[in-house]
């Protein structure tokens, strides 16, 4: 089959690998129809992610048909067309058996810190991705959904991350009636996450970020008051005036490791890895809501320290919460808001390239060239 | 937007802050009428991730503890699992001298050390130079061009994308060939230095 493979930092190529197989009775092989990368999927690019292997195929958001099950499948049969979430987890452990489905203490061998991850380095579980034509689904009867037929298949895609994130992302923000959200970060977990900030009765929402076309974006997807942090000396400071100097109520953090904005935590947080990524917009995030606000973390780091303003959310009393998004308990709430007409995820989505395709889709997507938000991967098999 | 804060008869930059929360800019009404789905999950106790815990809730699964998957290799796995987990992914098992250094660093380091890491860093960067030169061997090399996707540059508008549009990373953009080709040049440079004190005691 084809798929994308791993080289090292900034190098990645389409290979024919084999078929992957059923490994346990719970597997099921799914033939991908449709993939998508993640903001998440350039910590890998770059080489920032921890133990990420020569060969590795990634891509944790993809939708597809069913192509092979084990034999304790019961929920699947072969042609169904699922979506996949990007969490891999087993239904039954302490932490499924609660709803932490992110968080599963049964599929990730190699860190207990982290639930398992399709295509997201071996410190996820070392599970290759949904890139390429076919990709080994484990739990079959716990993580996918068969696609309900009024849902359109890229909508499905948005839910197996990106949209469920945002929507999670802003529930963990703890938003009530009349709330002022500020979101940093423009990027696809930002702009659900700003559109999401009004389902739960926001009174005002605000997106930050230095790319004009994605706060184009968030102001007609998202319907959100934007600022371009390059234009103004301090950030923080203009949040305080828009907010009577008490600051916003709630705030979430959609850029993680990658932050721009901070030469000095981008050299060594970014480029030098010195720490796990640039903290800076968590650290505006701090420095911006008011005294007993709440924080909602849905930007990824690295697993080695960041230099995090602890004192000052100390001092302030804030809540900060995050985790990776349990993405299928999503679900069922926002495809009501799809069938409502409240959402259409797939409006964020502007380029759709063959999977051969992939190099220059992701140096695009890393770059933030040709206005690229969301870029969909389309397998040769599926085209 | 109209300000709680008033100026007070103390004089100018004299205040106080009131109890009042700041009078919102838009009423609900106004956002509900303007906004698709404003405040369709307006109750926080009707939200799907709420409460976060959910002891029972319905995952679809129907066993009590997973089969095992069979161990065809020495699977590596981190010292805080009491045991190799019933499921694991088998993509790229760890081989040549990054596989040595990462079974050491997972065999000997819990992930609170950074030495843990640091190690499986190291390792990646073994495993990228390692595989260099087998898909020399295999006649598969490294193709620098497309697998960078640079050729997108051109393709999607590198300089229009990035010039004349507030964006903050072309300020810092100069460095990333001086720190992807720095060490490169200090190694070299080391290299020819220890070559020339060769010869010159020759
Ligand atoms: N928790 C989860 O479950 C989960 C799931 C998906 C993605 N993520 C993470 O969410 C983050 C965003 O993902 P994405 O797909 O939207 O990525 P993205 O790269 O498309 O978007 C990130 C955006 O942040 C902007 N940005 C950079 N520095 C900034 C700063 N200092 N202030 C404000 N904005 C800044 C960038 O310009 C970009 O538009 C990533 O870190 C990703 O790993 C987490
Ligand atoms: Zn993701
Ligand atoms: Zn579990």
């Amino acid at each position: 089959m084809r798929a994308m493979v791993y080289r090292g930092p900034y190098k990645i190529r389409v290979e024919e690998k084999d078929r992957p197989k059923i490994e346990h009775p719970n597997d099921a092989i799914v033939k991908v129809t449709r993939a998508a990368i993640c903001g998440s999927d350039l910590h890998l690019y770059h080489g920032v992610m921890t133990d990420l292997r020569v060969g590795h195929t990634f891509g944790h958001e993809f939708i597809g048909i069913v192509d092979e099950v084990g034999s304790s499948v019961q929920n699947l049969k072969v042609g169904d067309k699922v979506m996949v979430p990007f969490n891999i987890y087993c239904g039954t452990c302490f932490f499924c058996a609660r709803g932490l489905f992110s968080n599963c203490h049964n599929v990730n061998a190699n860190a207990t810190a982290v639930g398992g991850i399709y295509g997201y380095s071996h410190t996820t579980g070392g599970y290759d991705g949904g890139q390429a034509e076919y990709v080994r689904v484990p739990f079959a009867d716990v993580g996918p959904s068969i696609i309900p037929d009024d849902i359109d298949d890229e909508d499905a895609l948005m839910l197996t991350d990106a949209c469920s994130t945002g929507y999670f992302g802003a529930q963990l923000a703890d938003i009530h009636e009349g709330d002022t959200v500020v979101v940093f970060g423009a990027g696809p977990v930002g702009l659900y996450a700003a559109k999401s900030s009004w389902l739960m009765g926001a009174g005002r929402v605000i997106v930050i970020d230095h790319l004009d076309y994605r706060l184009e974006k968030a102001r007609t997807f998202a319907h959100a008051e934007t600022y371009n942090f390059v234009e103004y000396d301090d950030i923080v400071m203009l949040m305080k005036k828009l907010t009577d100097n008490l600051g916003a109520d709630r705030a979430i953090d959609a850029v993680g490791a990658e932050a721009d904005g901070n030469l000095f935590m981008h050299i060594t947080g970014v480029k030098l890895k010195l720490q796990g990524g640039s903290p800076i917009a968590l650290n505006w995030a701090i420095d911006s809501v008011r005294k007993g606000g709440t924080i909602s973390v849905m930007g990824a780091y690295g697993p080695v320290p960041n230099a995090v303003k602890y004192g000052d959310a100390l001092n302030k009393g804030l809540t900060i919460r995050g985790n990776q998004a349990p993405v299928k308990r999503q679900w069922p709430r926002l495809m009501e808001h799809i069938r409502n007409g409240y959402l259409k995820p797939s409006d964020i989505i502007t380029h759709r390239i063959p999977l051969d395709e992939i190099a220059e889709g992701y140096h695009m997507f890393s770059s933030k060239l040709d206005d690229c938000i969301k870029t969909v991967v389309v397998p040769p098999s599926a085209a | 937007m109209a300000s709680i804060i008033e100026e007070r008869p103390g004089g100018p930059g004299r205040g106080a802050y009131p109890a009042e929360k700041p009078t919102p800019r838009e009423s609900s009404e106004s956002l509900r009428a303007r906004i698709p789905g404003w405040g369709a999950d307006l109750d926080p106790a009707d939200r799907p991730s709420f409460p976060r815990e959910q002891p029972g809730i319905e995952t679809g699964a129907h066993w009590t503890t997973p089969e095992d998957q069979p161990e065809t290799y020495p699977r590596e796995r981190s010292i805080e699992h009491a045991f190799l987990t019933p499921v694991f992914g088998t993509a790229q098992p760890p081989k040549g001298v990054s596989g040595v250094i990462r079974r050491y660093s997972y065999a000997r380091h819990s992930e609170a050390k950074f030495a843990h890491w640091a190690l499986l860093i190291l390792a990646d960067r073994v495993d990228s130079i390692e595989s260099q030169f087998t898909s020399i061997l295999q006649l598969r090399p490294d193709n620098p061009i497309t697998e960078t996707g640079i050729l997108s540059e051109v393709r999607r508008h590198g300089l229009s994308s990035r010039y004349g549009r507030n964006r903050t990373d072309v300020k810092h953009l100069w460095l990333d060939p001086i720190l992807i080709g720095g060490p490169y040049i200090l190694a070299g440079w080391a290299v020819l230095r220890v070559v020339r004190g060769k010869r010159r005691r020759r």
